[in-house]
């Protein structure tokens, strides 16, 4: 029951502060704002993200009413193909993520959990990944799986899942001392139940942080794979693709360089915003100033 | 220190164990048998009677373990096979990569300090006013900023639009005229996160207590800031230095391929497009090395900036 009411203390003062951060709040109503243009992409979108209409083609913004913002090469409408790529980052983004928490906080909790020979070897494994520059290794993964969103993701969550093992990892050092572990622990509860139980909820904040500055990294990487030819394949509209195939005529219609770059720029400001505003929150070592 | 080193450096061989291993296997991520995948090139698949006599070469016949107790063995040597496409040593285009993207960096990196110093001193100086929040509004963009599309703007206003500077390519071996297009792109992301960290650090170093006493005893602001403060603040940027490293090999995939750079970045990506794989498992391992290398280095150069960190200290 104790455990309970803390809970919800931690929740609502969470809410207080973020409401009180300037730049946290810009983030999460920009993130919020995309993540509704996303999901409504099929009603606010003008035409089919993915129709060819080749007597349309590299039509400029603001010129005719039927395409806001131009066509591309094809004949696409490129607000259509922004609202849909929106929905693709922020796919490739939540499952990434998602995934990458569940891999990594199950493995720091228990490395952090049973120690010794278990510990060395999944701490090991992090330092051998984090010893190849992320990108690197993640190019390389997917071009060897071949083309595909679905590459670029497996490659992702083989660079990602590190950070939430380390984090875990180093809460769980430091609450498996605390009372109220040894107290379940006396009382005879198993293993696996003061794991997920009692420690899981205890480090939840610190996951979250990481979690939302994850996000941020995630998308522009899934980005920057997909704009070397790696991730998204044509049709698919996707910001990163949609760069790469808009540079070839960057001299005759330089807004399909400008636009994909800057929808890319403003959903991860966004999450680094939150982020960064969520890390100075929920920061223990932050003196809090009452 | 001495009894430090060694200590890290034993550290690191299982991670360089584990990246020997990674590196090997990749070519057993890629699609079908890894003779027959070593064996196609752009024209098509080998035939039979070849790719047998390839794997008996190569000892891919042999179980998996030999198979990399050879290859490691090798690569101990400094033989990291040939690369299909050219025939030569692949250590020996990974050695030319290498010079072009060293060059890069280092010029990325002078920009990039060069900007985030003053704009981090100033803006710890001036906490809270314009000029800080204008920094730290720009440090976020430049934190958030896709390298490739700041590379593409920057080609397009100062090679398209200007016509100042060539918009790709390395010129007569890298010349200045080519290479600061790419180098501001690479630099501009990491004066961003070095932008902060160097405000950051001189906003705890002014707190100090020393500083205080500086004041007290009638020091002036000038001499207080650039050597009581100034000082303490910069050790944290040091080991910035490193991870800005880190930074800059990533970048440089996405901006040698951008610009034409014939760095180790767009050498990594010809080599996936083109599947001639002992040339991306050598530049994965090279980019490895380099990494978990001057990380060591940052680490013990950070020890010996800062006394008050004891050797012993470390993990």
């Amino acid at each position: 029951m104790m455990q309970h009411d803390k809970h919800d203390s931690w929740v609502t003062n969470t809410v207080a502060r973020v409401r009180e951060s300037r730049s946290a709040m810009l983030g999460l109503a920009t993130v919020v704002s995309l993540v509704l243009l996303a999901i409504f992409a099929p009603q606010l979108s003008p035409n089919d993200p993915t129709e060819v209409c080749l007597g349309d083609r590299l039509i400029s913004p603001f010129k005719e009413s039927k395409y806001p913002l131009g066509t591309d090469h094809l004949g696409r409408c490129v607000l259509s193909r922004l609202l849909y790529g929106a929905r693709v980052s922020l796919a490739v983004g939540i499952t990434v993520v998602g995934v990458s928490t569940a891999i990594g906080v199950a493995l720091g909790v228990v490395s952090g959990y049973y120690g010794g020979i278990l510990d060395s070897a999944i701490m090991r494994l992090v330092d051998a990944t984090l010893s190849f520059p992320s990108i690197f290794l993640a190019v390389v993964i997917a071009g060897m799986l071949g083309r595909g969103l679905a590459s670029v993701m497996i490659a992702l969550v083989a660079v990602e899942w590190t950070s939430y093992a380390r984090v875990s990892r180093g809460s769980v050092l430091s609450l498996k001392e605390k009372e109220f572990v040894e107290s379940a622990r006396s009382l005879g509860a198993r293993d696996s139940h003061i794991m997920t139980r009692h420690i899981l909820p205890n480090i939840i904040a610190p996951v979250i942080v990481v979690a939302t500055i994850g996000m941020a990294y995630v998308i522009l990487a899934a980005a920057a794979l997909s704009f070397l030819g790696f991730g998204a394949q044509p049709p698919t509209p996707e910001w990163g693709a949609m760069l790469n195939a808009g540079r070839v005529y960057m001299r005759t219609a330089p807004y399909l360089t400008i636009l994909p770059g800057f929808a890319i720029m403003l959903l991860v400001l966004a999450f680094n915003l939150l982020g960064d505003g969520l890390r100075d929150i929920l920061d223990p070592r932050r003196v809090v100033v009452e | 220190m001495i009894d430090y080193v060694l200590k890290r450096m034993i550290q690191l061989i299982p991670a360089l164990l584990i990246v020997s291993v990674v590196s090997f296997s990749i070519i057993y991520f890629a699609p079908g048998d890894p003779a027959e995948t070593l064996c196609t090139g752009p024209d098509g698949t080998a035939n039979p009677k070849s790719v047998e006599a390839f794997r008996t070469k190569m000892g891919l016949d042999k179980p998996l373990y030999t198979q990399y107790l050879i290859w490691l063995n090798n690569v101990l040597h400094g033989d990291l096979g040939y690369s299909y496409q050219s025939g030569s040593p692949v250590f020996n285009h990974i050695k030319r990569a290498f010079g072009a993207t060293f060059k890069l960096s280092v010029v990325s990196l002078i920009i990039s300090l060069a900007i985030s110093i003053p704009l981090g001193i100033i803006s710890a100086i001036k906490q809270n006013s314009p000029v800080d929040v204008a920094c730290m509004v720009g440090a976020s963009l430049g934190v958030s900023m896709p390298n490739f599309w700041l590379g593409l703007l920057l080609m397009l206003l100062f090679g398209v639009y200007l016509g100042w500077l060539p918009v790709a390519g390395y010129g007569d071996g890298g010349d200045l005229e080519h290479i600061l297009l790419p180098a501001i792109t690479l630099g501009t992301g990491s004066a961003a996160i070095t932008a902060r960290l160097m405000r950051s650090s001189m906003l705890e170093a002014l707190g100090q207590d020393y500083i205080q006493t500086a004041r007290a005893k009638g020091v002036s602001e000038r001499i207080v800031i650039s050597k009581h403060a100034l000082k303490n603040a910069l050790i944290p940027v040091v080991t910035m230095i490193g991870l800005n490293f880190g930074y800059l090999l990533n970048g440089s995939i996405v901006v040698e391929t951008i610009f034409g750079w014939p760095g180790i970045g767009r050498l990594t990506i010809d080599s996936i497009n083109m599947r001639d794989y002992m040339m991306v498992q050598g530049c994965i391992m090279f980019v490895a090395i380099l990494f978990v290398v001057i990380n060591l280095l940052v680490d013990i150069s950070y020890r010996y900036i800062d006394p008050r960190i004891r050797y012993d200290a470390a993990r």
